[in-house]
């Protein structure tokens, strides 16, 4: 706290000083309230009651109000307050159920002025009628609320949390005249007429009102010998607008809406929190406006005007709501502190119910109690904690959170797009600059939000923009038609590399119908696919039908093709592979190709295995090389490659490193597609003979291994997952698990948010990552309803246990459903999957009669 | 586990599909006859010394196998498998093979098993209840068919217990089941410590750890002195013990593991009150809960078997029961006089403030001194204090000293309040799952007493559940404790403290001498409360601690 500062309030008359400060209390307070004066201020707790002095600079102790030598359970204050019409009037709420007056006129020191001793369990809130001088209401732990007047002795009304059940009540009946609340005549209803009366009590009281003659409501259910099981009340608030309306809340979650004058039925009642609702305030100004705060840390604001109780806003808090208090002058401002755990104090705006708008972070424990000091002053906020400490917090000395959060968001979308949110200023800024150099895309649109609230509409207003692929870029289709057309298990293995090829190449994507290819010359054994059947595959590839066995599509490698060189020479063996190259130079430096970063990637795939064997092995092919032609297709990666993935095995740090790449992939492996494939072209190829000569296809595994992983480094995790399905065990265990089990995840991940749920369960099932295809033994319960009872069936799947009938019927033809069933949720009819697409597809009624509209995606 | 391939697997019994069940039951027909087989010719190739260890082993394997059998021809939800694992059973018998016999009188040795629902005349309520039960735990429990009186706390129950153990949660499978034994051996209880090594082992924990807290990791070391001093006096709890816990370098553990712990350490001491105040029985596959003995004719317990069992020792306690009927009759009316006076009178005298006080702390005094005079029979402690450490800790060093229980205001912590959130918040639903359970317990009421109907109970049980907690220096500023005298008796009071504080203690004795007229179902419902009680009240302290040191 920095800057103490000091804020002078000038309100219709009274001037209000001060600055943020605190003092020490003896015990731990459990609750406060403010003197209308906004001078003085209350402290309750279980062994403090004490009346202090808000000075300029301090609290100055005024008055003790625990005197007597034996500390008394009366003493011991679960609740305070303050009367807001009368300086000498308290109200306390003590632990063992009795609720105490106070009158600071009378001249003795024991100020205690009336005793209450109604309730039978902690009362847990005292609230005075806002306008009317002796009228007080208390809420306690044993169900009721008691509404007592003061001038007399006992209570004139009791409302019961609960639904009024039938038992030897005893009724009282009193006449009301509204603008007194004192009861003017009282009478006992005998029982065997209270019995009659607690079944309808309003039709008995209009009864009673005609015979007598005067205006009669039933008053006060006297508990009989026979306590009903009612809620515990939490808090109870009289409304400030409405004279006769108060609302209570209750510890099953429940909030009720009362008349005054009408003890025997709540007006209102509604579920507002999952557990008890610890508090409750009405706004000061909005009529019907209640904020209510529960034990599932939330704060909601209901509008109680209309019909049903509206939940207008809710604000998600990090610990228990035990205090909410609105903030007078700001209409959507309110206060709150926890039960537990959390000692802060938030001020909140509803309409922002993420970030709180002020923190007040002064006290050592829960804080137990919180009042503004002035009805009209949205600036000073006294609280008491459990921390034994009393104190007073400035708005302007808040810490505001909102000034520390990150305010800028960004996401990818599932086509590649881009959405960046952030503060209007940071994005105005920033447009002024130029665009990035070399970046093709463009904010598609541009939007400003504007947040109402006003305090903040620096800080909240924010601007987001999306950006988009280059329009033209082809979409995604290619990965759909690829997962959906892909053969993944169930034929040969050459089979379902032909068949992949096949499927590659009749989307134009030509590199991976070859790396198919060249699986499966690896893998399979050569001797059992006839030479025909290959040269036939090939020969649609490639435009040129030369007599080749087979041929690698390099154009990874053109790229590489400089550095090579250098190596290739320096070995100074390779007599074919200097004629290849020599051409090769020539085409790259036609292709004006920028992305030299790249290069020595493919270079190494070339050279990892060239290396590693006798140069005769590959018969290159010189006069396959026609510089003139573009065939060779450069991959346009959007950021380069890494020299380390070809040589050393991926370790983790790579991991980390491409960690998000196969998710952004959707994009990149776009735009590598964007460039025109016309027709693959081989450099080199393997002699059919020559491999046969013992080549195990162990051999391989090194080489499989960096193209999987240079599929996945490119963006295309499809096909290395693809692949490691396909070859499974023979590559497997070459790639660690981790980097598998993250291919696959993001594959899967790829595959479910275009919807293609079949593919990816069935990559799911075919994985052999103990952490993958558990993906699918999770949350397998389908929870049905019967058909006929509409009731979940719990036991057993397709047998009622209710009506003990069969529920899997088709609604269309009537017998039992075999297969794939489907049915509508809202109406729990449905039938064969043909049968009901047929039906729906004539009418949009259910099958079954039942009139339900039901909808069939 | 020298089963290789012959290893029984019985998770296929757990299965609600029915096709299932009959091929997992079949498997474990031809397992146990080709296993019998090799015992029948390993026994008449005599005298193959090398061969006597393994067909010991092999034959202790077997009757295993037979006991669990047994067990699933008693307790199976399923009335396909009781009947097919009677019938294997059967036709082992005609193979010559000794086949085990349940020991004891059903689940529980207090109550007539006559009394207690048996499995397969269960409603559909019910039956989902036991079949969930067995499809978690592959067993249906004596503590469950207990407690089966009060369907709707069982359910309650097991949810919460299942969640405890099987479902998400910072602690690994293997750590919960320990803490379980870790908790019950703290009373003795051989009948939960028997349960819990089973699962133990089953969920791959180190066999090693059962030979004591010492063979242990030393976190769970650590953990033996929270556990000590929260089942016999939980008001010595500080935040020193927390920060103990929390703050031992590698062996320490996080708040989240902690709250899990306790919850866990609570469960399990409440339970092990549940299993003595009910005289639960020993599980009929565990230890203790079948024979192979044959029946002899000689023997008294041929009876025993038969069908009679209790009918014999029963006769005397009934004609005394008939003695003193007039007697508990007029126990019973007394009960409801007073509860009637007290509901009168409430309103017109008031105690003093002072008076108020007063009569909690005599009463808390009191309870201290409360105690059976057969104190002196200490059921034999069997093997299972080695799990645990200072066997001598007791509740009861304390009450004869008089040491001085502090007192604890639940209008400043209560479980509502506080400690449902701080349990919310470290161990997500669990707080949920006890709070409901708790609600459940404490309103649980057929508004019946003995033979009466259309009672209002909740005096009664919100006195026994004030005087559990007054036991443990838990005060509410809003009750008379004077009540609890007019209500609780002496001989109930001496039943409830035995249950709460030193559960091994409890004899059927005791079970039997207090509410005499009431029913087993009753007795069983107030031994809910005082578990639920007992675990609220550890909870509190152990919480209180928590957030003291979290503040």
């Amino acid at each position: 706290m920095e800057k103490m500062s000091r804020v002078t309030t000038a309100l219709g008359g009274s001037v209000l000083t001060g600055r943020t400060m605190h003092c020490h209390l003896d015990a731990p307070a459990n609750a406060i309230s403010v003197c209308r004066d906004a001078a003085q201020v209350v402290v309750a707790g279980r062994s403090i009651f004490k009346i202090y002095a808000i000075e300029e600079e301090q609290f100055v102790e005024k008055l003790n109000l625990r005197v007597g030598r034996k500390p008394s359970l009366n003493l011991s204050c679960a609740d305070v307050v303050w009367h807001q019409m009368d300086e000498n009037l308290l109200a306390t709420a003590a632990t063992n159920g009795v609720v105490v007056t106070w009158n600071l006129g009378r001249p003795s020191r024991n100020k205690q002025d009336q005793l209450f001793t109604e309730h039978k369990r902690t009362v847990n809130k005292v609230c005075f009628h806002p306008t009317e001088a002796h009228v007080l209401l208390s809420g306690s732990q044993d169900g009721f609320m008691k509404c007592f007047d003061l001038r007399r002795k006992d209570s004139v009304s009791t409302f019961s949390g609960e639904a009024i059940e039938a038992g030897p009540w005893e009724w009282v009946m009193v006449r009301w005249v509204p603008a007194h609340p004192v009861p003017s005549c009282i009478l006992r209803i005998h029982h065997s007429f209270a019995h009659g009366l607690t079944r309808d009590a309003e039709s008995r009281a209009n009864e009673a009102q005609e015979s007598w003659g005067c205006p009669v409501y039933p008053l006060g259910l006297c508990s009989g010998p026979q306590a009903g099981q009612s809620e515990s009340v939490r808090d109870v608030q009289f409304s400030i607008r409405d004279y006769f309306t108060f609302a209570s809340t209750f510890e099953n979650g429940n909030v009720q809406l009362w008349d005054i004058r009408r003890p025997d039925r709540c007006e209102r009642m509604f579920t507002a929190h999952n557990g008890p609702v610890f508090c409750c305030d009405w706004h000061p100004e909005d009529r019907g406006w209640l904020a209510t705060g529960g034990r599932d840390k939330m704060v909601k604001v209901w509008d109680m005007t209309t019909h049903r109780a509206k939940e207008m806003h809710c604000v998600q808090t990090i610990a228990s709501v035990a205090r909410v208090k609105w903030r007078p002058e700001c209409r959507h401002h309110l206060a709150t502190c926890s039960m537990m755990v959390d000692h802060n104090i938030y001020v909140w705006d509803v309409r922002r119910p993420f970030v709180p708008a002020a923190m007040f972070e002064e006290h050592r424990d829960v804080t137990t109690g919180i009042a503004w000091r002035h009805p009209h002053d949205p600036s000073f906020l006294l609280s008491g904690s459990k921390d034994s400490s009393l104190c007073q917090h400035l708005f302007r000395d808040a810490s505001q959170p909102v000034e520390r959060a990150n305010p800028e968001g960004l996401c990818y979308g599932l086509f590649g797009d881009l959405a960046f949110a952030a503060k209007e200023s940071l994005v105005a800024a920033e447009s002024g600059r130029k665009p990035y150099t070399g970046d093709r895309r463009h904010p598609i649109f541009f939007k400003r939000k504007l947040d109402p609230a006003e305090p903040f509409a620096g800080l909240a207003s924010s601007a987001l923009s999306v950006f988009e692929t280059e329009p033209g870029g082809g979409g995604m289709r290619w990965f759909v038609d690829t997962a959906e057309r892909y053969a993944l298990a169930g034929r040969p293995l050459a089979e379902l590399c032909d068949h992949n090829a096949k499927v590659a190449r009749e989307l134009g994507r030509n590199q991976v119908a070859q790396t198919w290819t060249m699986l499966r010359i690896i893998y399979c054994s050569p001797g059992l696919v006839p030479t025909a059947n290959l040269n036939h595959s090939v020969g649609k590839g490639g435009s040129c039908g030369l007599p080749l066995m087979n041929s690698f599509n390099l154009k990874d490698m053109a790229p590489g093709l400089g550095s090579e060189t250098r190596l290739d020479r320096s070995k100074g063996d390779a007599r074919s592979d200097t004629v290849l190259l020599d051409s090769s130079a020539t085409l790259i430096t036609n292709e004006d190709n920028e992305e030299t970063e790249g290069s020595d990637v493919p270079a190494d795939y070339l050279l990892g295995d060239v290396e590693g064997e006798e140069d005769e092995l590959y018969l290159l092919d010189p006069e396959h090389a026609h510089p003139e032609e573009p065939e060779c297709v450069l991959p346009q990666e959007a950021f380069p490659l890494r020299h380390e993935i070809v040589d050393t095995p991926p370790g983790p740090e790579h991991l980390q490193d491409k960690a998000d790449s196969p998710h952004v992939s959707g994009s990149e492996a776009d735009v590598a597609s964007l460039a025109p494939v016309d027709s693959s072209f081989s450099l080199l190829s393997v002699s059919h003979a020559l491999y046969d000569s013992r080549l195990p296809p162990d051999f391989f595994s090194a080489l499989v291994r960096d193209m999987l992983h240079f599929y996945a480094e490119q963006g295309d995790v499809q096909m290395a997952v693809s692949v490691l399905i396909i070859l499974g065990e023979r590559v497997r265990k070459d790639i660690d698990e981790q980097t598998q089990e993250h291919w696959y995840t993001s594959y899967i991940d790829l595959l479910q948010r275009f919807r293609l749920w079949n593919v990816s369960n069935e990559v799911v099932k075919l994985s052999t990552s103990r952490a993958v295809s558990c993906l699918n033994q999770a949350s397998t319960t389908l929870h049905v309803n019967c058909s006929h009872c509409k009731r979940p069936m719990s036991s057993r799947g397709w047998v009622c246990d209710r009506c003990h009938r069969c529920a899997s019927m088709c609604a269309v033809c009537h017998h039992v459903v075999k297969g794939l069933f489907v049915w509508c949720q809202g109406c729990s009819h449905g039938g064969h999957l043909q049968h009901i697409m047929k039906w729906l597809e004539g009418s949009s009624h259910c099958p079954a009669g039942c009139g339900h509209l039901c909808e069939y995606s | 586990m020298a089963e290789g391939e012959n290893e029984v697997r019985w998770d296929g019994l757990c299965s609600r599909d029915s096709t299932t069940r009959e091929t997992a039951l079949e498997n474990i027909r031809q397992t146990i006859l080709r296993k019998s087989e090799c015992l029948r010719l390993v026994k008449e190739t005599p005298h193959r010394p090398s061969d006597g260890l393994s067909n010991t082993e092999s034959s202790d394997g077997l009757n295993k196998l037979l006991a669990h059998l047994l067990m699933l021809s008693k307790r199976c939800p399923f009335k396909d498998v009781r009947e097919k694992s009677e019938f294997i059973l059967k036709s082992i018998q005609e193979l010559g093979i000794r086949i085990p016999r349940p020991l004891g009188q059903g689940p529980s040795r207090f109550i007539p098993e006559k009394e207690i629902l048996q499995v397969g005349s269960e409603d559909a309520q019910m039956h989902a209840l036991f079949a969930d039960s067995f499809a978690a735990l592959g067993r249906l429990d004596n503590i469950t068919l207990v407690m089966v009186f009060h369907p709707q706390y069982l359910e309650s129950f097991l949810k919460t217990q299942h969640y405890l153990l099987q479902m998400d949660g910072p602690l690994p499978l293997h750590y919960r089941h320990y803490i379980g034994i870790m908790a019950a051996a703290r009373h003795q209880c051989s009948y939960l410590v028997n349960l819990h090594v089973n699962d133990f082992l089953h969920v791959g924990g180190d066999p090693k750890w059962l030979n004591g807290l010492e063979n242990a990791p030393q976190k769970l070391q650590n953990l033996g002195e929270l556990n000590k001093v929260l089942a016999h006096r939980p008001w010595l709890i500080t935040k020193e013990h927390i920060e103990g816990l929390l703050k031992a370098e590698e062996h320490s553990w996080s708040l989240a593991e902690l709250v899990h712990a306790v919850v866990l350490l609570t469960h399990y001491h409440s339970l092990a009150s549940f299993t003595f105040g009910c005289g639960i029985s020993p599980e009929i596959h565990c230890d203790g809960g079948h024979t192979f003995r044959p029946p002899s004719v000689s023997n008294y317990c041929i009876c025993d078997i038969t069908n009679g069992n209790h009918s014999v020792d029963e006769m005397p306690v009934n004609s005394a029961e008939n003695v003193s009927v007039s007697d508990s009759f007029f126990e019973v009316e007394a009960l409801m006089e007073k509860m009637r006076q007290l509901q009168e009178c409430r309103d017109e005298e008031e105690a003093s403030q002072e008076e108020m006080a007063s009569r909690f702390e005599i009463e808390k005094r009191e309870s201290m001194f409360v105690f059976s005079s057969d104190d002196d029979e200490v059921t034999p402690a069997r093997d299972v204090s080695r799990h645990f450490e200072d066997t001598s800790y007791g509740y009861k060093d304390f009450s004869r000293h008089g040491m001085h229980v502090p007192t604890f205001r639940v209008q400043d912590y209560c479980w509502e309040d506080h400690g449902y959130s701080l349990v919310n918040r470290l161990y997500p639903d669990v707080g949920q799952l006890i709070d409901e359970k708790f609600h459940i317990a404490y309103n649980l009421t057929y508004n019946t007493m003995a033979m009466h109907k259309d009672v209002d109970t909740s005096m009664l049980r919100r006195a026994i559940w004030n005087y559990i907690h007054c036991m443990f220096g838990i005060r509410y500023d809003d009750y008379d404790y004077g009540e609890i005298n007019q209500l609780l008796d002496r001989s109930f009071k001496v039943y409830i403290k035995t249950v709460v504080c030193t559960p091994e203690k409890v004899t059927k004795r005791m079970y039997e001498s207090f509410w005499r007229q009431f029913k087993h179902s009753e007795k069983v419902h107030v031994n809910l409360l005082l578990i639920e009680a007992r675990m609220q009240a550890e909870l509190l302290y152990a919480l209180r601690a928590i957030t003291r040191y979290m503040t």
